[in-house]
């Protein structure tokens, strides 16, 4: 017990003390949990109803009533943005996962497998060629649009980016003498595809799922805005900025927070990633 | 399975004839494209109870082909065609691992034929503890607690040498010099108290004076608990220090089996004596004047595997080649009770 308490204090000083060198992963973590817990404690948070209408109020520009300004309803822009931010992060986050779970089996499947390779390999390949926000137009408008079908698309289209880096460390750790050694010492196959490759990808894929979650995020956006993605009605930083596109002349706040919103949660996404892969590659890792 | 105790686990009966593993006639090849290569080509090994049988050869003999054919590790372009090997379970039955299904193969590796391998430095899990791997891997032979097991790991610890054991369960495999790894990895698998032991090269990688501690160590362990060992190695120093017998490889095939004592003495194939020639002797590699004499090397290499010639493999680099060993390839001929060479002139030798 005694161990295990002293094992986790040192981790936390550990953890301090990461964030504390590496500033730029410092900074996107506590932007990330700004934005999160600015999106997810909405109700806390918002100074107004997201959803009331205020003809009277309409179109104000941000101030001290209104700290983002209000649009053409007379809504406020802040409380919007703050609950638009947790669909968008939802939608981002689902997609990321269904992407993930896909892309590692694939992954998984195709490196450690060498037969289903040459199928798995092919499919992953081909939908690699399709740019991204075709594919997923296309899938969205065959499944319908909807916050559910948004996710699905968007999961399909970034499982391969997983699936291939996935197959690709698979297929360098496979042959490493800790997997032969444990097959020759009888651990059955799941196992040591659990316990000894996907164990030691994990860095990986948590690097590649931060920056798809950022992709996502912007997909997300770019669908909506052009009218393929989630109902008009519920808000999402992609409707927003839709809906603001026709009053950017005379309120370009409609826009710009949403927008910016966007800018900020990818930014930190990536800087978040770019700070783990540094942290994580053991090349560069001198403590554990 | 047994308890562990500080007795030996297996010990070793009255008659020490009893074979642990015997191979016959053996015949691993490998499909690349449309060649075949013949990596391993008829061969027959006998490792006795408790004793050490010691597989040399250059690379690409086969050696290394060899064992993980009896692991039944071998790549998916390699196929066991033919032979059998017969190995003696723990229950008592016998089996012949050419043809036992993989359930029975999985039971058997670690728990009953375990190996270790040439990188001390890459055969352990960069993410678990020494402890957790150790442990794992009885937990998946045996039925066991989580304590109990980690008991028994730190007593596996123990054996191998590795001081304050106790707290190296607790360590991460990059804390470890490679001597030390090695010895967690012997420890990894005799942790299940398993009757023979593969080592594939296992101090090759590591300096001479951390070499000698491992085979001294493997030698006591043997003792303790009675295991067999097949030692895998290309190193005749190695051989002389660890083996009770010997077989020596060449393109595929054994073309020398026979107790080491004898091998050493009066080696009869003209492979054998070239191999032991090679060996540096600073004694006599001197002449008289004190000057250094050459070493001599066996001219010419190991003929490729995808394309051996009709005759003896060994015809174009020996001394002693007659018309015969380029037409028929000699059969293995018994020289004596336990020394066999595959050699038509075995008596000139």
């Amino acid at each position: 017990m005694a161990v295990s308490v002293a094992a986790r204090s040192t981790r936390t000083a550990g953890i301090a003390k990461i964030l504390r060198e590496r500033k730029p992963l410092a900074l996107g973590a506590a932007l990330l949990l700004i934005i999160v817990v600015l999106c997810v404690f909405a109700p806390l948070f918002a100074p107004y109803d997201p959803n009331k209408l205020s003809i009277a109020n309409r179109l104000i520009a941000p101030g001290a009533d209104h700290l983002f300004g209000t649009d053409e309803f007379g809504r406020d822009v802040f409380a919007r943005a703050i609950y638009a931010g947790r669909t968008s992060l939802m939608i981002g986050a689902a997609a990321t996962i269904f992407a993930s779970v896909i892309g590692i089996a694939l992954g998984l499947v195709a490196g450690f497998f060498r037969r289903t390779d040459v199928v798995i390999a092919r499919v992953i390949d081909a939908m690699m060629a399709f740019p991204d926000i075709l594919l997923a137009i296309a899938l969205v408008a065959a499944l319908g649009p909807s916050a559910a079908t948004v996710i699905v698309a968007l999961g399909i289209v970034y499982t391969p980016r997983l699936a291939r880096i996935v197959r690709a460390s698979t297929f360098v750790i496979r042959e490493l003498p800790y997997v032969e050694a444990a097959r020759a010492l009888g651990v059955p196959t799941w196992r040591i595809l659990y316990r000894h490759v996907l164990r030691n990808l994990l860095s990986v894929i948590m690097v590649q799922a931060t920056f798809i979650f950022a992709y996502a995020m912007l997909a997300e956006a770019s669908l909506t805005f052009l009218g393929v993605g989630v109902s008009p009605d519920i808000p999402t930083w992609g409707t927003m900025i839709s809906a603001g596109r026709q009053y950017v002349g005379q309120a370009d706040w409609m826009t710009v927070f949403p927008g910016l919103a966007i800018i900020l949660s990818v930014m930190s996404l990536q800087l978040v990633g770019d700070g783990l892969r540094d942290l994580l590659d053991p090349r560069l890792r001198k403590d554990l | 399975m047994t308890q562990m105790n500080a007795e030996p686990m297996n010990p070793v009966p009255a008659s020490s004839d009893a074979v642990t593993l015997k191979v016959t006639g053996l015949r691993t090849h490998f499909r690349i494209g449309s060649t075949i290569a013949k990596a391993v080509d008829d061969v027959d090994l006998t490792v006795r109870q408790g004793k050490t049988l010691a597989v040399v050869g250059e690379s690409g003999s086969g050696k290394s082909v060899t064992s993980l054919s009896i692991m039944r590790l071998l790549a998916p372009s390699a196929r066991i065609i033919d032979g059998t090997m017969t190995f003696k379970r723990r229950d008592g039955s016998v089996v012949d691992l050419a043809r036992a299904n993989n359930r029975v193969m999985r039971k058997i590796r670690g728990g009953e034929i375990a190996m270790i391998f040439q990188e001390p430095m890459t055969s352990l899990n960069p993410l678990y503890t020494v402890g957790d791997q150790i442990i794992e891997m009885i937990r998946l032979h045996e039925t066991i607690s989580r304590a109990d097991a980690r008991s028994r790991a730190r007593r596996m610890l123990e054996l191998v040498e590795i001081a304050s054991p106790e707290q190296r369960l607790d360590d991460y495999p990059h804390s470890m010099s490679g001597g030390m790894r090695q010895r967690v990895m012997i420890a990894l698998a005799l942790a299940c108290d398993p009757f023979l032991l593969i080592a594939d090269e296992p101090t090759t990688a590591l300096d001479v004076t951390i070499q000698a501690q491992i085979l001294e160590l493997l030698r006591r362990l043997q003792h303790e608990m009675g295991m067999s060992i097949l030692f895998v190695t290309h190193n005749l120093g190695v051989v002389a220090e660890i083996a009770d017998d010997v077989a020596v490889m060449y393109a595929g095939k054994v073309v020398e089996q026979a107790p080491v004592r004898s091998l050493f003495k009066m080696p009869r194939h003209p492979y054998t004596k070239g191999l032991i020639a090679c060996i540096p002797d600073p004694a006599r590699d001197r002449d008289e004047t004190g000057r250094r004499r050459p070493l001599s090397p066996i001219p010419g290499s190991v003929p490729s595997v995808t394309n051996l010639p009709r005759g003896c493999a060994y015809a174009d680099r020996c001394p002693l080649t007659v018309d015969k060993c380029r037409v028929e390839s000699p059969p293995l001929i018994a020289v004596e009770t336990l020394h066999s060479t595959r050699c038509w002139r075995h008596e000139d030798v």
